[in-house]
């Protein structure tokens, strides 16, 4: 483990920030914090730079425990929110300063800025003050000023927050191939979840200053250990009463189950490629139709609750009132606060996703 | 707790420097010569300090001093929250150097604005000729105090409303508009509840000064013992100069001064507190 | 502020104000003038370079020199203190700072004759260390009575304007230089200073105002004109002597605080539009983040 931190507990007054927070992070990986805001998890990463200082715990990088080194001496980069640029230097200045700290050649400090100004495409604009760049450009130069000193470890916190919701998939893609050509273990922060699964190697889900999950993105979509994240992942519609629909009326009474979009399928009771699931699904009338762009969303109504799902434009068209055959392939099943994966019994076996 | 080494560390840096030499600054000069009025009261048994206290001449320098500070103060929210008004409302020739100007106050020394409002009153003066034939005498009189009280109470509170009558967005008078209010209930009832915590810190902070003063009042007031128009800050000042200095009484009045502060001081933090919380909204 | 038509209300209030403004603020510095150039230029001149006059004008320029430096001095460290950490505490000790607002300045040149006066509790102390070091300095009715009194008035001008500026600037670059491991002083220069100079001067500028200005509390321990007199005393000497010539010297000297005010105030307005500029610059800044 590269990045590791160890029962480690933080309060803020009354506010418990960090639980006994336990996980670590491999040399050269790509890592999201993810949680919504207030979760703990910007408190995390600056425990790691030792922006904050834990109550109790260790954190460790590379074998060593850092409690007590300062956080310039720790060897690590960090993006802040809104990137702190220094407003009074220009970008060249900003990039140097942290070289300039530890008192580098001159020369050998022209030649590493020149270097990063060109890295990140800035070039023309080393004589400018972060006021006269865009937010995109701003976390240019946030980052290659991090990266000045040769950091081991780069942490991000939020770094697309500041930036115009147009243009924060281009970075999103640009800040993932600039970490792998680096080649720099790194750590962000965020709240978004579309923005983890995108960019990071491996996510670690963080709720009320508690880890409840960690794994690569696909992981934790498909395998949620916890109710917060089969709910925080995913579009998700929670259904509290859930007994009797067919295939799943072994489960007891009142229980409270998620149900996400691709988890049920919708089709017409003609449709010959469906035929055999027949006995397995339930009747339903479409109460909703939206369209989503590329596909439609139909909400049903079925057994007096109501599902979603998404449809192809390339199928028949469905309209509002239309009956429709409603097959559900499996659900979350919510006990206390984990999350158990429960499949549709009459199924047995058959792979819907298959056909 | 050992933990703290390890766990409590702060990540700035110079937080032991500064808050030496803060508190050591602020104690030296500050805090210790001002305790030791306290402890010189303390030379007194509590008759003593009560007979210095109720004496009739500085029993009226204090009504002096606080009903005149408050007439001051009040005259200053009234002209306070006009020139405020039309300073950050309306465009007119002159307005810059109005409000460069609000400050004079603030910058001209008191002995100055003394003698200068002292002479513009008494009855050879501008000002002072022309009040008394509408049978008003200002200088050596409480209306001179008040006069001299208005004028270095006035920036205290423009400057507290500019900043919040910038920041009122119109939109409130416009929805209060929009709802058919008349001017004068929209005022009322709309802006000047906004204002009140900030009125109410200029107010205060006029009040304490007028009350303390002594530079621009002492000239224009006479100090008369029979017409009641000394200030608490002359007796006070009186008690060190005169040829039998009388550091106890001096000690003894400045106490229950200070005191008088410091209330007024707790007031306008509640007060700035208060507009604090209005910004946030 | 852009107004369709000009209504009666407006012109009542602009009418009211303006007289207001005339009449206490305007009318007086045109007083000064007039009277101090009554009876002519030659006792205008005589007046200014009079012995008295200019000794006064030295310890006013020492007090006011001090006033700032060890004003300014303070005003960093607390500012600094009171917005870069949290400590209990922190907000008495904030309010604690600003008692020299609120305090008569009697009673500011009170508490030090009673501190360090022939009767002051902490007399044979400061005998002491004249004894030890073999000086003879005296903490009050002395040019050092005087700075001190100077100081504690104007002690909370240079902080007071420095906590808001800190405050919304925020830590966040101050925590960047540190990842860097850059140390306080560095920090403090580069990254700092740059934000808070507006506010510093402008903090500056109102301490020497007031210090060259202020009255009573330097009134309550200094007693020897030609030597331990400020401008101020020495107008009210000249003012108290009561002869027609006195007073017209009494204005004349105070035409020399008015144009020393005036020139303060004018500074003030430039700093203050300058760093209003800024702030319009930063504004945009913000502006430019979308979603934050």
């Amino acid at each position: 483990m590269y990045v590791e931190m160890k029962q480690v507990n933080k309060k803020f007054g009354s506010y418990e920030a960090a639980k006994n927070i336990n996980f670590g992070i491999e040399k050269g990986k790509l890592v999201a914090l993810l949680g919504p805001s207030g979760s703990g998890k910007t408190t995390i990463l600056r425990m790691i730079a030792g922006l904050e200082t834990q109550d109790s715990g260790d954190v460790i990088i590379e074998g060593t425990v850092v409690n007590d080194i300062p956080p310039g001496k720790r060897g690590i980069g960090f993006v802040f929110q809104n990137y702190a640029l220094f407003r009074y230097m220009t970008v060249e200045e900003n990039i140097a300063f942290g070289l300039r700290v530890q008192k580098k050649d001159k020369k050998e400090i022209a030649g590493r800025v020149k270097e990063l100004v060109s890295l990140v495409g800035l070039e023309g604009m080393e004589k400018r003050y972060p006021h006269q760049l865009s937010g995109g450009q701003r976390q240019r130069v946030a980052f290659a000023r991090a990266l000045a000193p040769n950091p081991q470890l780069l942490l991000l916190d939020e770094p697309f927050a500041a930036i115009d919701a147009k243009v924060r998939k281009e970075l999103r893609q640009w800040l993932k191939e600039m970490i792998s050509k680096v080649g720099i273990t790194s750590i962000f922060v965020t709240h978004d979840q579309d923005e983890a699964v995108e960019v990071a190697d491996e996510i670690i889900i963080v709720n009320e200053g508690k880890i409840e999950q960690m794994g690569t993105p696909i992981e934790i979509y498909k395998k949620p250990k916890t109710a917060f994240v089969s709910q925080f992942i995913g579009t998700s519609a929670v259904l509290n009463d859930f007994h009797g629909f067919r295939g799943f009326e072994q489960l007891p009474e009142a229980s409270q189950v998620i149900i996400r979009p691709e988890f049920v399928e919708a089709f017409k009771s003609d449709n010959q490629k469906f035929h055999s699931l027949i006995p397995c699904s339930e009747e339903g009338v479409i109460r909703e139709i939206a369209f989503r762009g590329s596909y439609l969303e139909l909400t049903l109504e079925v057994n007096g609750a109501l599902l979603q799902t998404n449809r192809s434009l390339e199928r028949r068209p469905v309209e509002i009132g239309e009956p429709m055959r409603v097959l559900l392939y499996r659900v979350y099943l919510l006990k206390d606060q984990d999350a158990y994966l429960y499949k549709n019994q009459l199924l047995k076996g058959v792979d819907v996703e298959a056909l | 707790m050992n933990k703290n080494k390890t766990y409590g560390k702060r990540i700035l840096p110079g937080f032991g420097l500064t808050m030496g030499i803060t508190v050591a600054m602020l104690s030296l000069l500050i805090l210790i010569p001002l305790s030791s009025i306290l402890l010189y009261s303390f030379h007194m048994s509590a008759k003593e300090f009560l007979a210095l206290i109720l004496r009739p001449n500085v029993r009226q320098a204090f009504l002096t001093s606080a009903s005149c500070a408050l007439i001051a103060a009040v005259i200053n929210c009234i002209f306070g929250l006009n020139l405020a008004w039309i300073l950050v409302r309306y465009d007119f020739p002159g307005k810059r150097l109005m409000d460069a100007m609000i400050e004079l106050p603030f910058a001209l020394p008191t002995s100055v604005a003394g003698i200068t409002l002292t002479k513009m009153y008494s009855d050879q003066g501008v000002l002072g000729k022309l009040l008394l034939k509408a049978g008003i005498e200002v200088s050596y009189t409480k209306t001179g105090i008040v006069i001299a009280m208005v004028f270095i109470g006035i920036p205290f509170v423009v400057r507290a409303l500019q900043p919040v009558l910038e920041k009122l967005p119109k939109s409130l008078e416009e929805a209060g508009e929009m709802s058919g209010a008349g001017r004068g209930y929209i005022f009322r009832r709309i802006i000047l509840p906004e204002l009140m915590p900030s009125l109410l810190t200029g107010f205060g902070l006029a009040l304490a000064r007028g009350i303390g003063e002594y530079g621009s009042v002492i000239y224009i007031s006479g100090n008369s013992e029979k017409q009641g128009t000394q200030v608490v800050s002359y007796i006070i000042m009186q008690k060190l100069n005169s040829g039998n200095v009388d550091y106890e009484g001096a000690a003894a009045i400045a106490l229950v001064l200070l005191f008088i502060s410091f209330l007024l001081l707790f007031f306008v933090g509640i007060m700035q507190a208060a507009a604090g919380r209005r910004t946030i909204q | 502020m852009k107004k369709k038509k000009k209504e009666p209300m407006q012109y009542l209030l602009i009418g009211t104000g303006t007289a207001f403004f005339l009449i206490m603020l305007v009318f007086p510095l045109a007083e000064v003038i007039f009277r101090s150039l009554k009876d002519g230029l030659q006792v205008y001149s005589s007046a200014i370079i009079a012995e008295n006059t200019l000794s006064a004008l030295k310890v006013t320029l020492i007090a006011t020199v001090f006033a700032v430096l060890v004003n300014t001095f303070f005003g960093l460290c607390s500012a600094w203190l009171l917005t870069r950490f949290e400590f209990r505490g922190r907000q008495a000790l904030s309010a604690l700072i600003d008692i020299p607002f609120s305090v008569s300045p009697v009673i500011a040149g009170l508490a030090y004759i009673m501190t360090f006066g022939r009767m002051g509790w902490a007399a044979p102390f400061i005998r002491w260390l004249n004894d030890l070091l073999g000086t003879d300095i005296a903490l009050v009715f002395s040019v050092p009575g005087v700075v001190l009194a100077t100081i504690f008035v104007t002690f909370p001008f240079v902080s007071r304007e420095l906590i808001p500026v800190l405050q919304t600037h925020g830590t966040a670059e101050e925590e960047a230089a540190v990842m860097f491991g850059a140390k306080g002083g560095y920090i403090f220069r580069k990254v700092t200073l740059p934000h808070i100079k507006w506010a510093l001067l402008y903090g500056i500028i109102l301490c020497a105002a007031r210090a060259f200005g202020e009255f009573g509390a330097v009134y309550a321990v200094s007693r020897a004109r030609g030597k331990t007199f400020t401008l101020p005393l020495e107008i009210d000497a000249l003012y108290m002597a009561g002869s027609a010539e006195s007073i017209t010297q009494a204005f004349a000297v105070s035409s020399l605080l008015v144009l020393l005010s005036v020139i303060m105030l004018i500074i003030k307005q430039v700093v203050e539009t300058v760093s209003r500029n800024r702030l319009k610059v930063q504004a945009q800044q913000k502006e430019d983040k979308p979603c934050m």
